[in-house]
């Protein structure tokens, strides 16, 4: 599945970000190409959510570059909404409007921000709540869905921009065991259609299944990365080795 | 009461008084709301000059306020003059009640609203954010709706205590309910107790119908699903 020859899409090189005296990320670097997926694991507090983060400008970094979709992240005259527009990203919590209904959270982006049409805006939510498998859920609000109906609905709400690239940040550890599949099955879905992702996992099984690359980070580096099949059966740093051997 | 001349007072205060407590209630709810928002910018003067104001208002007594903007200020204000020999500040008494009562309710009212603001989840902002919304779309379409929320009750609270504090306009000879009844108890003494019950019934119906509208809202706004 790999997507030899497709052009660069998010290129970081040597990345720094501290919070404070805090060195989170020392100097990361990484590229992804255009349809890739790309899985990023580790234990906690090793990096990963900060370094996703920085993706999509969420987070500034202190050093390094980051490029996405030609945007440059450390332009001081960085347009941050072109950025946005670009870069879809889905969180633990789902963090969707509580106030608004799965429909409304869905069209507010692209009516507010991309000054959409409401009725097309609309036309496409509905066609977006299909494709995340919750039609007849439009117009729910955030309280009455499951996790995992909720966790949908933020995806869909991020593909409304129609990004060029999705971030997902441990979309599946605030879930439970069965639910967690269904969002899955989701982002497989997505992959498969040519979006680029970049996961922050912990699903192992999923990310051997769906990623074409995986990186490993520790203390804010990246220990080792490479296809799936290298990565769990040919692991060579023995903190690679030592994780892997306390979670499979 | 039964004199015409008494009911006139009477009815003529619940009015202005009515007039006061709603201009104020408005002005005092914009005054938190833009003073609440000004507390999250960028900009560090706006965000001292924010504080400034609210330490001033809420640290002083609204009765002394009043007499300082009424009198004090009252001085600097230009007139107008309707017929030539009148001089007429451009700003009445019952302007200055509304504008020295507005900011001091203001000044509690912002740090209402930045309790509901700070209730907002941090996360609840970055996904906007991260959407692309700008920090007055953030604000507008999803901070505001979900901290009104929070800060109802507080707020209630709060308007109650203006629609009392209308009262002080007393201070500056505003016509209103009070006023009008100390001037019938004045010139009839014998109407000084039924007149003190009636002021106290038409607070209470005044206070009561504010209270039931809020607690409507309140119950408008509710989300199924959330916050219960």
């Amino acid at each position: 599945m790999l997507k030899k020859n497709a052009e660069t899409i998010v290129s970081i090189k040597d990345v720094h970000k501290s919070f404070g005296q805090l060195e989170v990320l020392k100097g990361v670097s990484l590229d992804v190409k255009k349809g890739e997926v790309i899985c990023v694991i580790g234990p906690s507090g090793s990096g990963k959510s900060t370094l996703i983060r920085c993706i999509n400008g969420l987070n500034d970094i202190q050093g390094g570059q980051i490029n996405v979709c030609g945007i440059d992240l450390t332009d001081p005259k960085l347009d941050k909404l072109e950025l946005r527009k670009r870069v879809g990203m889905v969180f633990q919590q789902y963090n969707l409007f509580p106030h608004k209904t799965a429909l409304e959270n869905i069209i507010m982006a692209p009516t507010l921000v991309l000054k959409q049409d409401k009725a097309a805006s609309e036309k496409r939510a509905f066609e977006l709540m299909q494709k995340v498998r919750l039609e007849g859920k439009e117009h729910a609000y955030p309280g009455e869905l499951s996790g995992g109906q909720q966790q949908r609905v933020a995806i869909a709400r991020s593909l409304a921009m129609n990004p060029d690239v999705m971030l997902f940040d441990e979309v599946t550890a605030a879930l439970d065991p069965e639910t967690v599949k269904e969002v899955l099955v989701t982002i497989k879905d997505l992959a498969q259609e040519g979006m680029t992702c970049i996961l922050v996992t912990h699903e192992m099984g999923f990310a051997r299944e769906v990623a074409d690359h995986i990186y490993f980070t520790d203390n804010g580096v990246i220990v080792e990365h490479g296809s799936p099949k290298t990565f769990f059966n040919k692991a060579k740093d023995p903190r690679t080795k030592e994780f892997l051997s306390q979670i499979l | 009461m039964y004199e015409p001349v008494q009911q006139g007072k009477i009815l003529s205060g619940i009015w202005m008084t009515i007039k006061l407590s709603f201009f104020c209630l408005i002005l005092s709810v914009v005054i938190g709301i833009v003073g609440a928002f000004a507390q999250g910018s960028k900009i560090r003067i706006l965000r001292s000059f924010v504080q400034g104001y609210i330490q001033f208002f809420r640290n002083t007594p609204p009765y002394v306020q009043l007499l300082f903007f009424y009198f004090a200020l009252g001085q600097f204000t230009p007139t107008y003059s309707p017929d030539g020999w009148l001089e007429l500040p451009i700003i009445s008494n019952v302007g200055w009640a509304i504008i020295s009562l507005s900011f001091f309710a203001g000044a509690f009212n912002v740090e209402i609203f930045r309790a509901g603001i700070e209730a907002v989840a941090d996360s609840t902002k970055e996904a906007a954010e991260s959407l692309g919304f700008s920090r007055f779309q953030t604000f507008r379409y999803v901070i505001f709706p979900l901290a009104i929320r929070v800060c109802l009750p507080s707020l209630n609270n709060n308007l109650i205590n203006l629609v009392k504090t209308t009262t002080q306009a007393f201070g500056i000879a505003v016509p209103e309910l009070l006023y009008q009844s100390v001037t019938i108890w004045n010139d009839y003494p014998s109407a000084q107790y039924p007149t003190m019950l009636l002021v106290f019934v038409v607070y209470i119906l005044l206070v009561g119908v504010l209270v039931l509208s809020m607690n409507t809202w309140e119950k408008n706004l509710r989300i199924p699903g959330y916050g219960q």
